[in-house]
């Protein structure tokens, strides 16, 4: 805690609501400790924080979907007990999630009056009136549309904003939205401010909780940083920089920072083999617009970038998940069109993926199975699988990488995060690709394991191979990579060559307001 | 969501067509019925054809409320055979009785799916699957694997003979009723569009605060309850309890439903395309008997079954290449 | 080698606590059994006979031959309704041919294509659930209904809806005959547990075949042909089905298209759970598929034996099968 760093604001205004002290722990590790909020009717407020800060699960105690372990929660200066996501929504609490917690097959105006429809004698639902109030509470937000029509037929951002149509209908005084702008365009942002803009004016708060930090300059009044689970502050951002917002989520000094040239880099050359991949100015969903890399043979190539900048996108694209809509891709010399995951192994790239539960274990399976899924055509005789050799290479892989486990028929759900971790590395470290690519390849792993982890990497690339290290970590990116592709909102923005380069200057490549970088 | 990972739900919803094509498929059915075959506008024609298939339009409108809720009910049809079989029994009594006495010991089916279902938190095929068999079994058991025969000196066979204010049968009657009152629960009531709700997305259902667990419960007690109305009309229609009968019915209350525009994994659904989509598969039978009839064609019973799979394969198909294909065209 | 055991579970588990647990799984459906065998021991009349150990192998056989296909259907997250409706079609086209003008005149190799069309019709059934799932993105449960329905159609529609009685001793053989005395189709089954349990545990398509179910994602992205796994799975379920077909026809020297396979969807999907395989995917129990079908064949034989109605039999099933999905669901909790 930087208690130095919490501007107390002039409260003419009761708070509507106040968090104190609250702490949480799950099984034991403790996501909250003493954290704190403090909201007032009618303001803008920002939630930040890198993942893992906290701000969800804040969020989380706040609407009622997960209970406190100790603190002091407000609302309106009255002890709150909120046990429930209903309740919260009686108080007043109304929350809009990124993935929208609305009916898209149904109308626009079933979504906001769904749970309270205005009836008619004899209990049916007086369906003009409905369709009516509808279209009056759009329209305070200057949007005409057809109510009658499914919300599924219109863009994400319209159906955000009946989302909040309805939480205002519901009369709520504080409104959470929860990154509401990571899918939507410019102007769609646009038309999405005004409607904050006109909560604010009619005395409804917001908690916007977002990792574009430059919005929050556009449209916030005051913002509460979260760090390992603390409040680190609350400022004006009237009177608060960029840096300063990085610098807290960052947990690092301001002055460092500033004082990191960005001149100091180039120093000696590394070898380095033929170029091994050359991706020029792809583009594929929303979140990636123009995107710029080149590996080489023997080097590590890491992305920097906040969440949402696109690192996630990019590795997609370059393993073949999502399809390119815009840019061309070379592989060893020759145009490479990404189909699907199973030609992207065979022509020598592997993906090592960020979720690992959902994307990467198949939890019921060996760590010998798990270990050997990208591998098994190379394994595989006739259709069968050749077990010995399968058993000599699992073994191998599990005492060169340290991978605790009974034995390599455990089912890999048994083992812990780091060892799981580690297994699904081997998986295809086994394939050999030429190109790997990491997608926050260390989280959720102790130290150990992580200093492990990255060894590991690193003597794969002496071999000759090409890696590219996608790591919220600026440390690890700092320290483990040779070059640093900084992205923002989906453009590559400029790179960093090591040694040389200090976790101070590339939090201020990506501060740096990027502009300049792709206009 | 059904379809492709390049479904596109924004354009399929636009599309307003979605229940049209199966009343402009009727519609055209029935012109040439009628413009081939001399008794086919017949009011006996008309009568015995909604007669009959006033069994199939009662069970696919239960059917149609179950899968608007992403749920299924397989049992519909050993329900029905059972239902007929207690209307049998109860049929000295009068239609007073009978009537009610079926379709209730069909809700207690529907209710022991709704608690399979609900309660135990067992996927609803197997739930429902397994009281299609417990159905089958009980039908057989109280019948002693017999038709039972009605009686007939009681005013039970009148359902379907005796003429409500002289112009339809009875069943035909009761089946309209039924069906313009589930319409109205449907489209007017918070039930109904919490039953559509909960298909869309049961999570944001329950975000939203809808009554979803009573809702879900009334689809599987509603079907049980629609299963034994046709239990009912089958006893009335065939003078006895069938407790063999039923066979695949749920597959042509699927089909119905499904060409009726409402979507397999549930959230838009409506009432009366469904009983355009019963009344079409019902014509096309009706149809290949007139065929039958003047020897163009020489079908066995055997093929109905076929073409009963046959006609949910190419609703399922239309159903599917919807989205994609407009895609292309947009 | 030393996993190499033939237990009904897929891992040889070491002997930690989790896999006591994972063993008294296993053991709750040898519990069962013993349980019901201890019951006949003792009250059912002529139950410690030869006869009867006769009666049920010779029963039990289609069943598991079934419930093996199930397993693995279900092993992708996906059931197939249609077995029943397949094996009367293969029953009604095996008679059909050997009867034919052209069966007649060349017996044996009338015999072959008896068996190899039959087989085949039912594999590309199978295609056809496969490719409808696979590809166009139909839930199972609806797929496999068109096939429930109209495959037994087509099957009367070939018989014209007659029973096919016949004599053919080289046919009957594979429900008739007996190796080392015992019924040949329960040797039929074992054989072919084993062949599948060996596709599952030891080929390539077998190790993706449980990825795709335990984790259909992760399995995609680490190169799995997600699409041909699962279509592989239906022609697996359709072509044990079809045999399955094959073998009560020879039974019975006749082939009703009504009644072959009548209800056998639920008594494969009942063993299947019984045996350990989980609704939500991931998991191939081949010989619990096979301890399965052999305790719902001793339910039926035990309630029949006992002088309980065919019928009542059905609803004991229904609620077996209820039991053993709330069980397996309760346990995922």
């Amino acid at each position: 805690m930087a208690p130095s760093l919490i501007q107390k604001t002039e409260r003419v205004v009761q708070s509507l609501v106040t968090m104190k002290t609250i702490d949480k722990a799950f099984s034991g590790v403790p996501a909250l400790r003493s954290a704190e909020l403090e909201i007032v009717p009618g303001e803008v407020h920002a939630l930040i924080g890198q993942n893992g800060a906290g701000k969800s699960t804040l969020i989380k105690i706040l609407t009622g979907v997960y209970r406190k372990d100790s603190g002091d929660i407000r609302l309106r200066g009255e002890p709150a007990m909120i046990s429930s996501p209903g309740e919260a929504q009686k108080s007043g609490i109304a929350t809009i999630y990124q993935e929208l917690n609305l009916v898209p097959l149904r109308t626009v105006t079933e979504n906001v009056i769904m749970g309270y429809e205005p009836k008619m004698l004899g209990g049916l639902i007086n369906w003009r009136a409905a369709h009516r109030h509808t279209r009056e509470i759009l329209s305070r937000f200057g949007i005409d549309i057809d109510v009658k029509a499914p919300l599924g037929s219109y863009s994400t951002a319209i159906q955000q904003l009946v989302a909040i149509a309805r939480a205002v209908s519901l009369d709520a005084s504080l409104v959470i939205m929860d990154e509401p702008t990571s899918s939507l365009d410019d102007r769609e942002v646009d038309i999405l401010f005004g409607v904050v803009r006109e909560l604010k004016n009619s005395g409804v708060s917001v908690l916007y909780v977002s990792h574009f930090l430059d919005e929050l300059f556009r449209i916030c009044d005051r913002v509460t940083t979260m760090r390992d689970g603390q409040t680190v502050g609350t400022r004006k951002l009237t009177d608060t920089t960029k840096l300063e917002l990085i610098a807290d989520m960052l947990g690092r000094n301001i002055e460092e920072i500033e004082a990191a040239g960005m001149t100091d880099f180039g120093g000696a050359e590394r070898q380095l083999g033929e170029t091994l991949l050359e991706a020029k100015g792809v583009a594929t969903g929303p979140r990636l617009h123009e995107f710029d890399l080149t590996v080489r043979r023997g080097e590590i190539v890491g992305l920097g970038g906040l969440l949402g900048s696109g690192r996630t996108e990019a590795a997609r694209a370059l393993f073949g998940v999502d399809a390119l809509t815009k840019g061309e891709i070379r592989l060893k010399g020759t145009t490479w069109k990404p189909g699907n995951p199973s030609d992207a192994i065979q022509d020598g790239i592997g993906l090592l993926t960020e979720d690992r539960k959902a994307e990467g274990i198949v939890p019921d399976m060996s760590v010998r199975e798990n270990m050997t899924l990208a591998l098994l055509p190379k394994l595989t005789r006739n259709g069968q699988i050749q077990t010995g050799r399968e058993r000599e290479l699992v073994e191998s892989f599990i005492r060169a990488l340290g991978i605790k486990t009974a034995n390599m028929d455990q089912p890999i759900r048994e083992l812990s995060g780091g060892n799981q971790q580690k297994v699904l590395l081997a998986r295809w470290l086994a394939t050999e690709p030429d190109l790997l690519i990491l997608d926050e390849p260390t989280r959720g792993v102790d130290v150990g394991a992580k200093l492990e982890i990255q060894a590991i990497i690193r003597s794969y690339v002496e071999r000759g191979f090409g890696v590219v290290l996608i790591s919220s970590e600026f440390e690890e990116l700092v320290e483990g990579a040779d070059r640093i592709v900084v992205l923002q909102d989906g453009y590559s923005v400029t790179t960093l060559q090591n040694p040389g380069v200090t976790e101070d200057m590339l939090v201020r490549a990506i501060a740096h307001h990027h502009e300049a970088g792709h206009a | 969501m059904p379809g492709t990972d390049a479904f596109d739900l924004r354009r399929y919803l636009r599309n307003d067509t979605r229940s049209a094509g199966v009343w402009i498929a009727l519609v055209a059915l029935i012109l040439f019925g009628l413009a081939r075959y001399e008794n086919f506008g017949g009011a006996y024609n008309i009568v015995s054809f909604l007669n009959y298939n006033s069994l199939f339009i009662i069970i696919s409108i239960g059917m149609c409320f179950v899968i608007m809720t992403g749920g299924i009910d397989l049992s519909v049809g050993s329900v029905a055979a059972f239902t007929s079989v207690v209307a049998a029994y109860l049929s000295p009594y009068g239609l007073e009785v009978a009537l009610p006495g079926g379709v209730l010991a069909g809700i207690a089916f529907g209710a022991i799916n709704a608690f399979c279902i609900i309660a135990m938190r067992i996927p609803p095929f197997i739930a429902t699957l397994a009281t299609m068999l417990a159905a089958k079994g009980g039908a057989l058991v109280i019948s002693g694997a017999q038709t039972i025969s009605v009686d007939w000196g009681s005013n039970f066979t009148k359902l379907g003979m005796e003429k409500a204010f002289n112009i339809l049968p009875w069943s035909i009657v009761i089946v309209a009723l039924v069906a313009v009152a589930l319409w109205i629960v449907l489209e007017h009531t918070s039930l109904g569009r919490t039953v559509l709700a909960i298909g869309g997305s049961e999570d944001a259902s329950n975000l939203m605060g809808l009554k979803v667990t009573r809702a879900k419960a009334f689809v599987y007690l509603l079907s049980g309850g629609c299963a034994g109305l046709a239990g009912v009309f089958l006893a009335s229609g065939f003078g006895a309890g069938q407790p063999l009968e039923g066979i695949g019915w749920e597959l042509s209350a699927i089909a119905s439903v499904v060409v009726g525009g409402t979507l397999l994994t549930g959230g838009l659904g409506s009432v009366p395309a469904t009983v355009a989509g019963a009344l079409l598969l019902g014509l096309v039978f009706n149809v290949l008997n007139f065929e039958n009839g003047r020897g163009t064609i020489s079908l066995s019973a055997y093929w109905q079954m076929v073409i009963r799979g046959g006609f949910l394969f190419v609703v399922i198909l239309l159903q599917t290449r919807i989205g994609p294909s407009q895609k292309e065209v947009g | 080698m030393s996993d190499n055991t033939m237990t009904s579970d897929k891992h040889g588990a070491p002997m930690n606590q989790q896999s006591v647990v994972r063993l008294l799984r296993n053991n709750g459906g040898i519990v069962a059994l013993l349980i019901i065998l201890a019951f006949n021991a003792l009250f059912t009349p002529n139950f410690l006979q030869v006869q009867t150990l006769f009666v049920n192998i010779s029963q039990v056989a289609t069943i598991a031959i079934v419930a093996i296909g199930m397993t693995v259907v279900i092993a992708t997250a996906g059931i197939d309704l249609s077995v029943g409706a397949v094996m009367a079609l293969a029953g009604a086209l095996a008679p059909l041919i050997f009867q034919s003008e052209f069966g007649t005149a060349y017996p044996v190799l009338g015999l072959i294509i008896a068996f190899a069309v039959p087989l085949l019709v039912a594999a590309l059934c199978g295609l056809f659930n496969g490719v409808l799932i696979s590809y166009l993105n139909v839930q199972p449960i609806i797929t496999t209904l068109i096939l429930f329905i109209s495959g037994r159609g087509i099957a009367q529609v070939l018989t014209n809806g007659n029973l096919q009685t016949f004599s053919n001793p080289s046919f009957s053989y594979i429900g008739t005959g007996k190796i080392l005395g015992l019924p040949f189709q329960g040797w039929l089954a074992l054989l072919l547990a084993c062949i599948v349990y060996w596709i599952v545990t030891r080929t390539i398509f077998g190790r993706y075949l449980l990825a795709v179910g335990g984790n259909e994602r992760a399995a995609k992205l680490s190169g799995a042909p997600v699409r041909t796994v699962k279509i592989g799975a239906y022609v697996i379920c359709a072509f044990l089905s079809g045999i399955a077909g094959l073998i009560v026809v020879a039974i019975n020297s006749a082939s009703d298209a009504a009644r072959n396979g009548n209800l056998m969807e639920l008594d494969a999907i009942a063993a299947a759970v019984v045996g350990g395989a989980l609704l939500q995917g991931g998991r191939a129990p081949i010989f619990g598929a096979i301890l399965g079908a052999v305790i719902i064949q001793l339910v039926k034989y035990t309630l029949l034996a006992n002088g309980v109605e065919d019928e009542v039999a059905l609803i004991a099933k229904a609620m077996i099968i209820v039991l053993a999905v709330y069980v397996q669901q309760a346990r995922k909790e």
